[in-house]
């Protein structure tokens, strides 16, 4: 079976996408579908609300024009209509601005919710690498502060943008009408403004970037203060520690600041254009007017227009900076759902396996780190059904990275692994992840109850199944003594158990998923012999019939193995029984001899 | 599966929002007097050139157009003089808003980036039960969100003023044309006043459950991504995207109600002032009507009104942004006055370079929220210039007597000495500066190597080489690009789990402290690099003293005195042969893989004889 498999170089999480202003909007859109979901009805309630605001002052105008100032003596009867309607109006006007403002947010927030859903499923769609190329508190910043960022933008700034535009545009047909000169002379004083606004946008994109990128460092130094707290106090580096987030506080500050600044900048070059422009028409005007071509009326109405023309042109050029915001934002989050999940689900197409013995091949595996050396060299090594592997090796030998090929947690840069001769890049995750099951090196609690924490092995066990996992695998005495029970919670990460405790729930966890491939890395390096031997006796039985392969230190692992796999600086320089291994002086020998001398002389045998 | 959700007590929703929210808003100003001064300058200027504008227009047509229109000629002089006028009032707007809308971000920041340094100092400085009790995701929350919640309001405060300064001229001037009408204009004020009232009370709780939520998302993501290899390794992320789901389409309808009660209220606030100038326009009609007043007035006082109407709008954020700024308040708060650090004394730890000892005298402790105590009446001395081994099995207690003899956390009960000085008694950083403590879990930060070992003091590249050296750390990191200066990643991710420890080891011995206390801290190094490390530690522990929990035999066997504990109790204690003679459980526990090959060898020769 040969599929073709994409490049296995590890992607890097975008800092920010790569895309202009306009394509990141309509990615934005694209992942929010809600945004444009019932989007007309609301323009048109916003056009009405906007009517009506355009109305009210030409109603008062008319009040005092031709009701109070009326030739023959305030007209009573036209003032209290023309009130009476104004107040309709306002209340429609009102009701309107309401159902605008309702839909307007919950399209946002259910556009914006899915988008960190979005995001948040694709984080876990990355390979375990991706992820960690960037800090956790920064990867929470992409579903949380720098959504935020954009609900501003999507709640008010698009509607008001389309608002704006056609105000201006109507602005623009009757200046046109009561004075094509004028007009003209408007439209001249704008055009510098619109080259200003295309420069400052992009410096202040970058600017709004630059803020999120430093929200993300701060989120992730404030972090490594909190999990790091025991470290911390240990060692009294509360101080250094503090420097290091002063630092990422400054210069979110900093960039915070410096964005504003630019923003207001942006702004305010617009209010001096409007403002020059209402003196420079004034002028012209006043000229045009002596020389009889527009009357002194006209020339106060034409004002009103500028005026009306100005207006949404600063309100564009506010929501502009808004947007750019966004974008910022928007960048981040679109520069993280649209990283390549380089280990990724071949879904529908991939091979869904028959549960069952199990054989694993290596075929050649080699595996470097991105822009690092070659840490796994040409493995190649066969696993057969029913046996139990014990991996050993030096640390930094590479066994980790072996359990994470295995398990697919990364891709092998060159060579395949097979399970039951199938690339276990074909095969869907539904079917791997229910066959093979890792157990790291530091597993993570929930802050959960014990029997929550197990659970998560196979979330569908009952009660009983779970009382069983843990009374086959020995800890039933275990959670008696503990106060509550399979009911006590074990704090976050798990830091109210002591570490070895923690591994003991991590395996009984994996017992409950009852994997036909069973991947142990160091899993009981922090748990005490006895407790040790006791769980390996009863993992061996429940293994029996499956394959397990199990990375430890304590080498009566290997003493109890079908098959020992030695590795050395990356390549497997041994592979056998034990009692064959043990005696032929090469690097088992002598880690078996510096093991067992450990162990004492004085060993009373039963 | 469910979220401890925020203990932030929650401040019921009382007619005091308002009130609560402007202290909010004074401690603010006070801290940040200067560029809040000069916001406020700003918009004055700002308030006083909108206002000016539309007196210039209109006198200019009355001294200036008119006449030139009815002449048909207008002078050069009488342009510029249009010019001018509008341009320096443009100046003055444009100074205005450049000095408001700068000084208030700059106030509104600086009030941030202070109030985020003070809550993670706190978080620094609380004690790790404190930590144990407060999702991290919470407190990330807390440190940005909270806080960006509770000072937001600073953006369109200065301008809000600017509002009120324009407000009061309107309303002098309205006095003075006419008292009577001013009076039913100014009505709206406490109209708006009311309708405010009614909002914050229905915002009030809204937005404390919007800012929980978000806390909620947080921690969700936080815990989620960083349980991301368990998750992925076991494909649950379908769960965990449940998980997230749920809190997020709550946080979603949350944030959808406040939506809808800012979406009620934007738009009376709006409409107050129009019917104010609707009503000012009927009563002034009726009043030209009997003759009490002339129709100029009634114009030029609906004129004042109708310029009233979008600023007032900027005083509706302010109001509407309250809300917010005290529930954030509230949150921050809760971090910033949360008590029990650990209190310190004035007593100074020897720092003669010689040995240590340490000692803990009938020491309980029981960890918080705990029924039973997981040290009962602990007492161990442990001489300076010894080493001694502390054995139990997982869960005895081991972790926490460690952290107990560095003071990470205090006693229940009993003492903890160092140097027979009470360890309360000691002045803050006394005992780092002397007794180190690996911990069980390794912790590694962001950084190179180097400032992995140091943890930023200076050094110089021959002692950290020659710590990693003792920590058998050196190999890999020579072979590291970069060397010491390589970074390691979050947690030092990119190393192997046993490098990683022996990074840890290394900042250990790199400070030549005179009590090294390790906890397990060699789990994940194999036998032969134990040993070469316990070799290397020997010898550098000339003047340390060293107590250290083990499993392993070579460890063990090192010690000058074995202290068995089980179930927080000391059993026994004495040198390893005498333990493995008279202690059952600690012979059962040294034993377990002689006895389990011992076993197997006995199974297998059984079998083969059956053969
Ligand atoms: N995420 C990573 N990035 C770069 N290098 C890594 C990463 N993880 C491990 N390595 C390197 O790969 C080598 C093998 O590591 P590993 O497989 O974890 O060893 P071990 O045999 O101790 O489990 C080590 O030299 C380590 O420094
Ligand atoms: N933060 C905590 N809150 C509650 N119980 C804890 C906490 N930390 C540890 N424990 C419990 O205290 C006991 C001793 O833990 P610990 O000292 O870590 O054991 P070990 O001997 O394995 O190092 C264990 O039963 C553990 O469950
Ligand atoms: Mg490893
Ligand atoms: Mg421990």
């Amino acid at each position: 079976m040969s599929t073709e498999h994409h490049d296995p170089t590890s992607s890097r999480i975008g800092a920010q996408s790569e895309l202009g202003t306009l394509a990141t909007l309509r990615r934005g859109l694209e992942l929010s579908p809600e945004l444009r979901r019932g989007l007309l009805v609301t323009v048109v309630l916003a056009v009405v609300a906007t009517l009506g605001r355009v109305i009210i002052p030409f109603v008062v105008q008319q009040v005092t024009d031709n009701g109070i100032l009326a030739s023959g003596g305030p007209d009573i009867a036209f003032v209290a209509r023309a009130i009476g309607g104004a107040a309709v109006v306002v209340a429609l006007t009102s009701v309107a601005q309401y159902f605008v403002n309702v839909r307007l947010f919950t399209s946002a927030e259910s556009g914006l919710a899915t988008l960190r859903m979005t995001a948040f499923r694709h984080i876990h769609d990355l390979s375990v690498l991706t992820q960690s190329t960037e800090r956790r508190g920064s990867l929470v910043s992409r579903v949380t502060s720098d959504v935020d960022t954009i609900s501003m933008f999507v709640q008010f700034g698009g509607l008001m943008l389309l608002i704006s535009t056609a105000q201006i545009m109507l602005a623009t047909v009757l200046m046109l009408v009561y004075s094509p000169l004028l007009a003209l002379v408007v439209y001249l004083c704008f055009v510098p403004l619109v080259f200003l606004i295309r420069r400052f946008q992009p410096m202040l994109g970058r600017a709004y970037g630059v803020v999120r990128e430093r929200v993300g460092d701060l989120l992730g130094a404030v972090s490594e203060s909190i999990v790091g707290a025991v470290t911390i106090r240990a060692y009294g580096v509360e101080e250094r520690t503090a420097e290091r987030i002063d630092k990422a506080i400054e210069e979110h500050r900093a960039a915070a600041i410096r964005a504003q600044v630019r923003s207001v900048m942006a702004f305010v070059s617009g209010q001096a254009f409007a403002g020059l422009t209402t003196a420079v028409v004034l002028v012209v005007g006043t000229v045009l007017a002596t020389r009889g071509d527009l009357s002194l009326g006209q020339l106060l109405a034409f004002l009103f227009l500028v005026n009306l023309f100005t207006q949404p042109v600063l309100m564009a050029t506010e929501i502009l900076n808004e947007m750019q915001n966004a974008v910022a934002g928007w960048r981040r989050v679109i520069g993280v759902v649209d990283t390549q999940a380089d280990v990724s689900d071949p879904g529908a197409e991939g091979v869904h396996q028959e549960r069952g013995p199990i054989t694993v091949d290596f075929e050649d595996v080699s595996y470097a780190y991105p822009d690092g050396p070659t840490v796994l060299e040409e493995v190649t090594l066969r696993l057969e059904p029913h046996t139990r592997v014990a991996v050993v090796g030096e640390t930094g030998s590479g066994k980790t990275t072996l359990a994470k090929l295995l398990t697919r947690l990364m891709d092998p840069s060159g060579g395949r692994v097979l399970l039951d001769g199938v690339d276990l890049r074909d095969i869907a995750f539904a079917s791997l992840r229910r066959r093979v099951v890792l157990v790291p090196q530091e597993g993570f609690l929930f802050d959960e109850d014990l029997a929550e924490n197990i659970r998560f092995g196979r979330p569908e066990a009952s009660d009983d199944d779970l009382a069983l996992a843990v009374t086959e695998l020995g800890l039933d005495a275990w959670v008696d003594g503990l106060p509550h029970g399979l009911a006590t919670r074990v704090g976050q990460r798990g830091e109210s158990l002591s570490a070895g405790e923690r591994q003991l729930v991590a395996i009984a966890r994996a017992y409950l998923a009852d994997p036909d491939l069973l991947v142990l890395d160091e899993a009981t390096s922090a748990v005490d012999p006895s407790t040790e031997v006791r769980v390996q006796r009863a993992l061996e039985g429940l293994t029996r019939g499956r394959t397990s392969v199990a990375i430890a230190h304590r080498l009566s692992t290997a003493e109890a193995a079908d098959l020992v796999v030695v590795v050395d600086r990356g390549r497997v320089v041994e592979l056998g029984r034990h009692a064959d291994l043990v005696g032929r002086g090469g690097v088992y020998s002598r880690m078996h001899a510096s093991w067992s001398s450990q162990q004492g002389s004085d060993v009373v045998a039963p | 599966m469910s979220v401890v959700s925020a203990p932030v007590p929650r401040q019921p929703a009382t007619r005091a929002v308002l009130r609560r929210g402007l202290r909010v808003i004074w401690g603010g100003i006070r801290v940040e007097r200067r560029p809040f001064a000069l916001a406020v300058v700003g918009s004055v200027l700002w308030a006083a050139a909108t206002v000016g504008t539309a007196g210039a227009i209109g006198w200019l047509t009355d001294a200036v157009i008119e006449p030139a229109v009815g002449r048909r000629s207008v002078s050069a002089a009488d342009l510029w003089a249009i010019f001018g006028l509008l341009a320096l009032v443009l100046a003055v707007n444009v100074v205005g808003v450049i000095l408001r809308r700068v000084y208030a971000t700059v106030a509104g920041f600086n009030l941030q980036a202070r109030y985020r340094r003070g809550v993670t100092r706190q978080y620094l400085r609380l004690p790790l039960a404190w930590h144990h009790r407060h999702p991290s995701g919470q407190l990330l929350s807390n440190a940005h969100a909270d806080v960006e919640a509770t000072w937001q309001v600073f953006n369109p405060l200065p301008m809000a003023i600017g509002v009120i300064f324009m407000l009061l001229i309107a309303g002098g001037m309205m006095i003075l044309v006419d008292p009577f009408l001013a009076f039913i204009g100014l009505l709206v004020f406490p109209g708006l006043f009311a309708a405010n009232l009614v909002f914050q009370r229905a915002m009030s709780p809204r937005i404390t459950r919007a800012q929980e939520l978000r806390a909620e998302v947080a921690q969700v993501a936080h815990e989620s991504f960083e349980a991301a290899l368990v998750v992925k390794s076991m494909g649950r992320e379908d769960e965990e995207a449940d998980r997230f789901r749920t809190r997020t389409l709550e946080l979603r309808d949350s944030l959808v109600e406040v939506g809808r009660t800012r979406g009620t209220f934007e738009p009376v606030i709006e409409a107050i002032p129009t019917l104010g100038t609707l009503a000012v326009l009927g009563v002034g009609t009726w009043q030209v009507a009997q003759g009490d007043l002339d129709a100029a007035q009634v114009v030029q006082m609906a004129y004042l009104f109708s310029i009233l109407a979008f600023p007032v709008r900027a005083l509706g954020w302010v109001l509407a942004e309250i809300p917010r700024s005290v529930v954030g308040y509230d949150r921050v708060q809760h971090v910033l006055t949360a008590r029990g650090g650990l209190e310190f004394g004035e007593g100074r730890a020897r720092r003669d370079g010689g040995p240590a000892a340490s000692r803990l005298d009938g020491v309980t402790y029981r960890h918080e929220g705990e029924e039973e105590p997981a040290l009962h009446a602990v007492d161990l001395v442990v001489p300076a210039g010894s080493t001694t081994a502390l054995v139990g099995p997982t869960g005895s207690g081991k972790s926490t007597l460690t952290n107990l003899a560095l003071r990470l956390v205090d006693v229940e009960g009993g003492a903890v000495t160092l140097d027979g000085a009470d360890v309360r008694d000691l002045g803050k950083g006394e005992i780092p500066a002397v007794a180190t403590l690996v911990p069980q879990q390794t912790f590694l930060f962001d950084d190179t190597v180097r400032n992995n070992v140091t943890l930023g003091a200076d050094a110089s590249d021959e002692s950290v080489w020659a710590a990693l050296r003792v920590a058998q750390a050196e190999g890999f990191v020579r072979a590291l690009p970069g060397g010491l200066d390589a970074m390691i990643g979050e947690r030092g991710g990119m190393l192997s789990g046993g490098q990683r420890q022996r990074v840890a080891l290394a900042r250990a011995v790199w400070r030549r402290p005179r009590l090294l206390v390790l906890d397990d801290a060699t789990s994940a190094v194999d036998p032969s690099v134990e040993q070469a490390i316990l070799a290397g530690l020997r010898e550098a522990s000339d003047g340390m003293t060293v107590l250290v929990v083990a499993y392993r035999m070579a460890t063990i066997t090192l010690a000058d005195q074995v202290v068995y504990l089980e179930h927080g109790r000391v059993l026994d204690r004495g040198t390893h042969a005498e333990l493995v003679d008279r202690c059952r459980g600690y012979a059962d526990l040294v034993h377990a893989y002689a006895r389990e090959a011992a076993e197997r060898a006995a199974v297998e020769r059984s079998e083969e004889e059956a053969r």
